[in-house]
């Protein structure tokens, strides 16, 4: 790699000056870019040579290794960061935390998704290439330090999602889930767009440092282009971690698409959506977090609360898991509302929680369910914990998890969030949060209730077929993850405490 | 702050001296590798099951009561608050100030000694209806818990385990329950989860409230806390409304009590007696020490309202077990009276109220436990618990019937047995302190005696007929877990002293915290014993009283 950088600068030196490239510290980014496309190239030359496994092998490979490349730059990581490709991708833990997370829900998803395509007859490598593409967008969207680079790494996250989401050729629901996924997650990039361009005019810059320098007290005259690209952006952003009021299409999608596509969607895009919440408002807009704030709040409480109280009185346990993954974002914006250091520790804590949690569940409704991905109702999971004991206390335990019981990270998460708001003496949203929990407890229980207490019926389809060596891998690493670290809680809080907050460097300094 | 680096000191002080062998700790993680031992037993011998979780739970009780040997009883006049026996601290994690911090004194030291107890006998006493397995984890789950909750002094310890609790218990009840089970498992979590979750939130508006007014580290040590009494007055008054709901619904104080006559009646049997014995005491142990030990001024200022409360509980819950159909569902609603009493006792604030509500934890445990196995054992052999379907069954078990009567008359608060002395000393405390509340309590033990006589009568007395004529007597093995009940009931109501004693120094210096800490605090001792609330009987009893109270400290020295 390096000659070729080397070369580039020798030939056009004279003429044009091209920004140095920290090859190293995109490497997390060039592994999970790099690996779809040099393995779309060699399968589609030698698939009848390979396992037909491989494209799941290689995509949890790729992920593993983007982990292990993230790890390493952070080992090496310079002070609290630095910025390349002239100033428009930070490195720095922020950025390696959270792409540690993507790679994570690809490495999880991937193992576990291979057993799921052969058993509804849609395996192809395309599905697993499109999941490690749009994993290098969400990437992109972890470490953007220019507003036109976060939206480039917003689409081809996207994107490829909108494919995934339709990826089951004979389910009508999951067409539809791609058809309504795209139009609406069309609008919300435009949302995002024209709040890009309102902030170039504000300020005149795309660049997050110039923007951050420019929208401190006093520099500019009239702040309200910029409050109107804010608001604009929140849109954009709240569409893709869905919160309440842009959470329409979540329940649809989650409930249409394919199971382990909506693992990926739940953790990975919800990763990618947060980072960039975090680094556009958290880091950059840091300094006017009194105008922003009260936004964030309102999207906070309706999400918390939309989020439970509409999901208990659904019948179906992925519409219910959408609904309680609605909450979660409103849970995780508690945290970024603070505003603080503890705030966005609390919002990333979440996050690492909330995506082992999200990925083990949904890798358990997609083994319960029968082939055609149907049968997700809670009547079907009645009696589910006397045909299949250890997927129905798997479960149970990230149900508990996402309640906040004691003793799992789903815990440990809402106390950090709740103590971020106590400590900026939001005490009304910490209320608001905890009865929130308790009203999504409710709905967490409901299914418990049904899998533990229903009738044993001879006609359920649920949870009847054996479990894939492959799912039982991704949900135990999940479940045990979420127990451990909820009991041993220290090396994962310590490691977000670690993930120190975005580097943001204005280009040309 | 003085006070409390000396007591600081004193408490590393004493820590330095003790064994190293972390006592409390085992004792509380013990179950539970019981119960992942359980879990993971193979299936061929369904015994073993319920071997290993006999054999687990009764290491827990020699342990315990090897504690209970081990104990020190501090000197009654110059015990200080703050002071803990066992103490085992272990960073646990470390950038949020929490820490592993487990300790007893004499308030807790009874309510563990009662919980490792009674978890055995509950094990024993009834077998599951179907899948024993995750029945006996669950079961050890939840003594694990318990324990975890009474020997906890970090806040966040204490929280966690005081919400896992729900966990198994509802398991209990979903799975393994009766009649409309599913409604009362999911009314019970809820309820008790909706009161915690404001804990949550004052516990952690505590902490940091705590942090910016000390200008120290973030910390969850109750005893930090608590000594120091940083935060503002007001500030204290709120967050202790957060912790008070919690408890409030744990205990459950009228009107926060209805998830308990449903629990109760629907849980099993090993459930009902756990859930009365010692789960509404996380309540009001959780009222004395993250009540009147952490808000010291707040529990005061609240005082008149919880006292209010806890007359109304004693009285309403004894109307309302009156006129109950349902054997089950009365003793479940006569706890509601009983633990009115011990409210009305904690906020008393004196030390007789204070101990006698302690004493009256411990009793109700043990009496309303055995009347819950009585009540099961009548079920499993008559399949219905309605009072109206029984009768004469004193003619077809004697044994019973004799059991019964006993148990039964310890509830009632019959001299010579132990509940007598718990409600005697919770109403010469009310009564020194807020004479009317005693007044109107009092009438609680007449209609005590109301509903449980007239209970008895329509079960025991009477022509037996049709299956009631036939039931069978109790099993040897059925008298064997009753006899440790009954040795508890009539000891501990002749000679309550060794029990009184060691629990004596350590609500001393609660009371004496408490004073140290309100500002227009009067203890009955400085109001001048005149008047028409002072009687004779009273001043008898306290001189009495602080003569045991000498002679037990010479003795242990």
């Amino acid at each position: 790699m390096m000659p070729l950088a080397q070369i580039a600068q020798i030939s056009f030196s004279d003429k044009l000056e091209t920004p140095s490239v920290d090859w190293a510290g995109l490497s997390p980014l060039l592994v999970m870019a790099a690996t779809p496309l040099f393995f779309l190239t060699i399968w589609s030359l030698a698939s009848p040579w390979l396992p037909k496994r491989t494209p799941s092998i290689v995509a949890a490979l790729a992920g593993i290794g983007t982990i292990v490349a993230a790890a390493i730059q952070w080992a090496q990581l310079d002070g609290d960061g630095t910025t390349t490709l002239a100033n428009a991708f930070g490195i720095d833990g922020f950025s390696l935390l959270l792409t540690m997370l993507i790679a994570v829900a690809v490495t999880l998803t991937s193992i576990f998704a291979w057993d799921y395509l052969e058993r509804e007859d849609i395996n192809s490598a395309e599905f697993f290439v499109l999941l490690m593409l749009s994993a290098s967008g969400g990437i992109v969207m972890t470490g953007a330090n220019d507003l036109i680079v976060l939206f480039l790494g917003l689409e081809v996250l996207s994107i490829a999602v909108y494919i995934l989401a339709a990826a089951h050729l004979r389910r009508f629901e999951s067409q539809e889930a791609g058809i309504k996924y795209f139009v609406l997650g069309a609008f919300a990039s435009a949302f995002l767009l024209y709040g890009i361009a309102l902030v170039y005019g504000a300020t005149g810059s795309t660049n997050l440092g110039i923007i951050r320098d420019a929208s401190a007290p006093g520099v500019l005259e009239d702040v309200g282009l910029l409050y109107g690209g804010m608001a604009l952006l929140l849109v954009g952003f709240g569409f893709k971690i869905a919160a309440v009021p842009f959470h329409a299409w979540t329940p649809d999608v989650y409930h249409g698409a394919p199971s382990p596509v909506v693992s990926f969607m739940a953790s990975a895009v919800k990763v990618g959506g947060f980072a960039a919440l975090l680094r556009v408002f958290w880091a950059t807009f840091g300094s006017l977090a009194d105008d922003w704030a009260p936004m964030i709040f309102v999207l906070a409480c309706l999400s918390m609360v939309l989020g439970t109280v509409v999901g208990i009185v659904q019948d179906n346990v992925k519409r219910m898991l959408a609904y309680s993954s609605i909450s979660h974002a409103g849970f995780i914006l508690v945290g970024a509302e603070a505003a603080t250091d503890t705030g966005l520790s609390a919002a990333l804590y979440y996050l690492t929680a909330y995506t082992f949690i999200a990925i083990g569940s949904f890798a358990i409704i997609s083994v319960a369910s029968p082939r055609g991905d149907d049968a997700t109702t809670i009547a079907d999971y009645r009696g589910l914990a006397s045909r299949k004991p250890a997927l129905a206390f798997g479960f149970t335990v990230l149900l508990l998890a996402q309640a906040g019981i004691p003793f799992t990270t789903g815990f440990l998460a809402k106390f950090k969030v709740i103590g971020a708001a106590v400590e900026t003496e939001s005490y009304v949203l910490g209320v608001i949060a905890m009865l929130a929990a308790v009203v999504g407890a409710f709905l967490y229980l409901r299914i418990m209730l049904a899998m533990y207490t229903g009738d044993d019926a001879d006609d359920a389809v649920t949870g009847r077929e054996p479990i894939p060596w492959s799912a039982a891998l991704t949900i135990g690493i999940t479940v045990a993850f979420t127990l451990v670290f909820g009991i041993f809680a220290d090396p994962i809080i310590d490691l977000v405490n670690d993930a120190s907050a975005p580097v943001l460097q204005a280009a040309g300094s | 702050m003085s006070t409390f680096t000396a007591t600081a000191l004193l408490a590393v002080e004493a820590g330095a001296s003790k064994p190293s062998f972390p006592l409390l700790t085992v004792l509380v993680v013990l179950p539970v590798i019981g119960a992942a031992l359980v879990a993971l037993a193979p299936s061929v011998r369904p015994d073993s099951a319920k071997l290993i979780a006999v054999v687990t739970s009764f290491m827990t009780a020699a342990l315990g009561v090897y504690m209970l040997w081990q104990f020190k009883t501090p000197a009654a006049e110059t015990a200080v608050s703050g002071t803990f026996q066992f103490e085992s601290q272990q960073t646990w994690i470390e950038s949020l100030g929490i820490s592993w911090f487990a300790g007893i004194d004499g308030i807790s030291l009874w309510l563990v000694v009662l919980t490792v107890l009674l978890f055995p006998l509950a094990i024993l006493a009834v077998d599951p209806e179907h899948s024993p397995k995750p029945y006996f984890a669950w079961l050890l789950v939840l003594e694990t818990g318990c324990l975890g909750v009474f020997v906890s002094l970090d806040l966040f310890m204490f929280f966690v385990f005081f919400e896992i609790v729900l966990v198994p218990m509802y398991f209990l009840i979903a799975q393994w329950g009766h009649g409309n089970r599913q409604y009362a498992a999911m009314k019970f979590f809820i309820y008790t989860m909706l009161g915690s979750a404001l804990m949550l939130v004052g516990m952690l508006s505590l902490a940091f409230l705590h942090k910016n007014a000390t200008g120290g580290d973030l910390t969850f040590n109750l005893v930090e806390i608590a000594e120091a009494q940083a935060i503002g007055t007001n500030a204290a008054r709120w967050i202790f409304l957060t912790f008070a709901v919690a408890f409030a619904v744990k205990v459950p104080i009228f009107p926060l009590h209805t998830w308990l006559p449903d629990a109760h009646t629907e849980a099993p049997t090993a459930g009902s007696v756990i859930l009365a014995g010692v789960m509404l005491k996380l309540g009001t142990y959780g009222f004395l020490r993250f009540g009147l030990y952490l808000f010291p001024e707040a529990s005061h200022w609240a005082g008149p309202v919880f006292l209010t409360l806890g007359v109304i509980g004693i009285v309403y819950g004894a109307i309302v077990a009156t006129m109950q159909k349902d054997l089950k569902r009365l003793v479940a609603y006569s706890s509601v009276a009983h633990l009115g009493f011990i409210v009305l006792g904690t906020f008393s604030i004196t030390r007789e109220g204070v101990t006698g509500s302690i004493l009256q934890m411990v009793n109700h445990g043990v009496s309303t436990g055995a009347l819950f196995l009585l009540v099961g054992w009548i079920y499993e052999r008559r399949h219905t618990r309605l009072i109206s379907e029984l009768g004469g069954l004193q003619k077809s078990a004697p044994v019973m019937a004799g059991f019964f009567t006993l148990v039964m008359l310890s509830s009632i608060g019959l001299p010579g047995l132990n509940g007598f002395v718990g409600e005697f000393l919770i109403l010469v405390g009310a009564f020194v302190a807020h004479r009317w509340w005693a007044v109107v309590a009092v009438s609680g033990v007449i209609l005590a005696a109301l509903y449980l006589l007239w209970a008895y009568q329509r079960v025991f007395h009477g022509p037996a007929e049709g299956e009631n004529a036939t039931m069978p007597d109790l099993k040897v093995r059925e008298i064997a877990i009753l006899v440790p009940f009954v040795i508890a009931i009539v000891f501990m109501g002749i000679y309550p002293k060794p029990v009184i004693d060691r629990m004596q120094p350590a609500v001393n210096a609660l009371v004496a915290h408490v004073d140290e800490h309100v500002d227009d605090f009067e203890t009955p001792r400085n109001q001048g014993r005149q008047g028409v609330g002072w009687t004779e009987a009273v001043e008898q009893y306290e001189s009495r009283y602080d003569g045991a109270d000498t002679k037990s400290s010479e003795d242990g020295e």
